[in-house]
């Protein structure tokens, strides 16, 4: 007892490092030093450029503390108008899409092949931008708020299908199971059995993304895919700053009360 | 056989029902005339005429020219570094905002928290797609344009999830590092930090990994990145080079989600 | 050594948790505080050290009135309090180690404790209490990884680096199994005595109160309506405390069935030694 009480003086202690091998410690740190060093030193700055740039930074600062609604509102309110039916009807549509979608990308309901097939929708899906989507379907359907729509209803399906199916897949059995020994079809097992138990993440996911295809509609317009994105695209080719700038306000603000209203919607349904 | 007397069921009352029906009537209408909205402005001769396009389309994507993929791995590589070094950029202001926003942090609810609050929202509402768009204008296209895109889109993105996050903490753990006499910063440094180290680090990856995602379109305003070479693909409807160019947005895609995936694993 | 006077607490909701409490605990004196739940016991131990701060009243530890002390003085003031949590309240990601030496946070500097260079002399001292609670060959592993004692075992060490006067007790045994709950009781006692510690536990186990505590002080309705020795506490008196309910089942003599009969006596002299 009184030789083990001596011992500890002569252990030191010096915290305990994440990565415990040291070579794999360094390694990793060395290496990330490097790839910053050569990805920081090629990066091509024009800085005279950045330079004259500031005084358009301050003007667009500035162009916040009186923004312009009135001189381009005809263009604003069809571009905004544009922006919230694309919302609406993608959101819906993708919804309506991604249920089945879902259905099939959960291991646990589906067979194999139908499996990797809504897997290959969801991945395809969720690599691609929006707005790479939105160029070939504009390419595909013309200029309009159709391509736009249909852009956002895509990317719906990646998003919603993918949450959905991991939820579906994380469900209780024994609730499932429950149902299956009533003897009830598939479809009232998937009625009584699947749906309660995912229904309150389904609506909030799809509130959730609502939220984003409003955000993302302000942004296929660039494109030509419709919305309020070309309107302030044009804005700030004209480097009309306080247009642009009243049109940055009311998305936030639409933004702002879509988010306490999903907010309040979603502490209803749990 | 219905006896009377017998209690029937149904699962709402009728008032609700009457409710539910007259919320799904709303929804249906309100669907309709959006629907309607969009189809007043598209020309529905396009829409019509799209399966021909798509064969056409589809036609001339085939076979890829493989051979353009040389000229993509510098676009690549700016593309990966808009998104890495944007996202390390958002972090070092995303933090303290973090701080300022969560309720059990802010040192000052009713100045600092809004304004936090304030910032995240502004930072989150607005595409960086829509921040290149004004960076470009302001600073020159370029490659820096893009990075301060993506940081300004992310520093909400983070701070969102981190002041989530330190909101949720266990509180007595805090306490405990209080009652030893510690200082502020010990506090946050022993008490908060080691509580929301796997949360942060799993919402710093998963930025980055959208990030990679967002970056592959900068170019198409002039923000750096493969998105430029897309754009002049495009432009000159070349495109077996656009095929290739997806292909790769696609292989980069999955690689940045596989890491971001096996850096979670190790957190956690 | 620890005196109240006239402690008060009223919540921002109208409770009162605390209506006038006076209390002097002298040096290495260990007082066990018991009574119903809400009444006020929780609140009166994180008073004592300001987790919560008081209403009205005053905290004096050695003549130094602990609720008039600024930020300073008062961070200055809890590293002479040592606070034992129910929930262990151990920095769960860090390893024992580190929570051992979280208790010298006070005494370091902030970037010194960052960099967890922490003086040899601490070190040697963790390693000491480490051994003395039992879990020297633990302390490289991650708080979450122990079991309900070890952990409060851990946060027992904690509090002991600090090199406090007075230990602050919350429940110490309440998420623990019984037999757990006993040895660390008899630690937290054994200990006190070891280092003359003066000590306030807050515990809902009256059987256990008596087992090991000299001193036992009844609170209701944030009140102090007994303090004296564990024999003190008869059917009546445990009836004020805790409400009407038939006591004679719950003396420890009586309650053979959970504690093991005559093992009481064995588990007292242990206590004592």
């Amino acid at each position: 007892m009184t030789a083990t009480a001596a011992m500890p003086e002569l252990r030191p202690w010096r915290g305990r490092p994440v990565i415990a091998d040291p070579r794999v410690r360094w390694g990793l740190g060395i290496g990330f030093a490097l790839y910053l060093a050569a990805a920081i030193g090629t990066i091509d700055v024009n800085w005279q450029r950045v330079w004259e740039g500031l005084d358009r930074g301050w003007a667009f600062l500035a162009a916040f503390g009186e923004p312009d609604f009135i001189s381009r509102w005809r263009d604003i309110s069809e571009g905004l108008i544009e922006s919230l039916t694309m919302t609406v009807v993608s959101t819906a549509l993708g919804i309506a899409l991604s249920v089945p979608v879902a259905l099939g990308a959960a291991r646990n309901l589906a067979p194999l092949p139908v499996y990797l097939f809504c897997r290959g929708i969801i991945t395809l899906s969720r690599s691609f931008q929006e707005v790479i989507v939105a160029i070939l379907f504009v390419a595909m359907f013309g200029f309009g708020p159709f391509a736009g729509m249909l852009t956002l209803s895509f990317a719906t399906i990646g998003f919603l299908a993918k949450l959905l199916a991991e939820d579906i897949e994380d469900i209780d059995r024994s609730q499932a199971e429950a149902i299956q020994a009533t003897g009830g079809s598939w479809l009232q097992w998937l009625n009584y059995g699947i749906q309660p138990q995912v229904m309150p993440r389904l609506i909030g996911l799809s509130l959730y993304r609502l939220d984003i295809n409003f955000r993302e509609s302000a942004v296929v317009g660039i494109v030509g895919a419709g919305g309020i994105g070309a309107t302030l695209n044009t804005a700030f080719d004209r480097y009309e700053f306080d247009t642009a700038a009243a049109i940055l306000i009311i998305i936030i603000a639409i933004v702002m009360v879509a988010e306490y209203a999903s907010g309040l919607i979603r502490q209803r349904v749990q | 056989m219905p006896v009377t007397g017998e209690k029937g069921w149904q699962r709402r009352t009728t008032p609700v029902q009457l409710a539910v029906w007259f919320g799904w009537l709303l929804g249906v209408a309100l669907f309709v005339w959006c629907w309607q909205t969009i189809s007043a402005a598209t020309t529905w001769f396009f829409v019509t005429d799209s399966p021909r396009v798509i064969a056409d389309i589809g036609g001339r994507m085939f076979p890829p020219a493989w051979s353009y993929l040389d000229k993509l791995w510098q676009p690549m590589w700016d593309t990966i570094n808009i998104a890495t070094l944007g996202t390390l950029m958002a972090m070092f202001m995303a933090v303290p905002v973090a701080f300022m926003a969560a309720r059990n942090t802010t040192p000052n609810a009713y100045v600092i928290r809004p304004l936090a609050l304030l910032i995240i929202v502004s930072s989150r509402s607005i595409n960086s797609l829509i921040w290149a768009l004004l960076l470009v204008a302001i600073m020159g296209p370029g490659v820096l344009a893009g990075i301060f895109a993506i940081s300004l889109r992310s520093i909400g993105f983070i701070a969102k999830l981190l002041y989530e996050a330190i909101e949720e903490i266990d509180h007595t753990q805090v306490e405990a590092i209080e009652t030893t006499g510690a200082g502020r910063a010990q506090v946050m440094a022993w008490g908060i930090v080691p509580q929301i180290m796997p949360a942060f680090a799993g919402i710093m990856v998963f930025r980055w990994d959208i990030n990679i995602r967002e970056s592959t379109v900068l170019g198409l305003v002039g923000a750096g990145g493969i998105g430029l070479q897309l754009q002049s693909s495009l432009n000159v409807l070349a495109w077996p080079q656009v095929t290739v160019i997806l292909v790769l947005i696609i292989a980069t895609v999955l690689f940045s989600e596989w890491v971001s995936a096996r850096v979670r694993h190790a957190i956690i | 050594m620890l005196t109240l006077k006239a402690l008060t607490k009223r919540y921002k909701t109208g409770d009162l948790a605390l209506d006038s409490v006076d209390l002097e605990v002298a040096r290495g004196q260990v007082v066990a505080l018991i009574g119903p739940s809400g009444a006020g016991k929780s609140t009166m131990i994180r008073c004592i050290n300001r987790l919560v701060e008081p209403s009205s009243g005053d905290v004096e530890l050695d003549g130094e009135v602990i609720t008039r002390l600024g930020a300073g003085g008062l961070r200055r003031a809890r590293r002479r309090m040592g606070m034992i949590f129910q929930e262990y309240a151990l920095v769960e990601r860090l390893s024992v180690m580190e929570n051992v030496l979280s208790g010298r946070l006070g005494y370091v500097g902030f970037w010194q404790s960052w960099f967890r260079r922490f003086p040899g002399t601490d070190i040697a001292e963790a390693y000491r209490l480490l051994q003395r609670v039992g879990l020297e060959d633990h302390y490289d592993k991650r708080a979450d990884e122990l079991s309900g004692g070890q952990r409060q075992r851990v946060g027992i060490a904690r509090a002991l680096i600090q090199d406090p006067a007075l230990l602050l007790v919350d429940e110490p045994t309440a998420s623990l199994d019984p037999k757990t709950s006993r040895q660390i009781m008899r630690l937290i006692c054994e200990l006190c005595a070891e280092r003359e510690l003066a000590a306030i536990i807050n515990i809902h186990d009256v059987a256990l109160a008596q087992l090991f505590v000299g001193r036992i002080v009844g609170l209701k309705s944030g009140r102090i309506v007994y303090d004296g020795p564990p024999d003190g506490l008869t059917p009546e008196v445990l009836t004020t405390i805790y409400g009407e309910e038939d006591w004679t089942l719950a003396k420890p003599g009586l309650s053979g069935g959970d504690t093991g009969g005559g093992s009481g006596e064995d588990e007292r002299v242990a206590g004592a030694l």
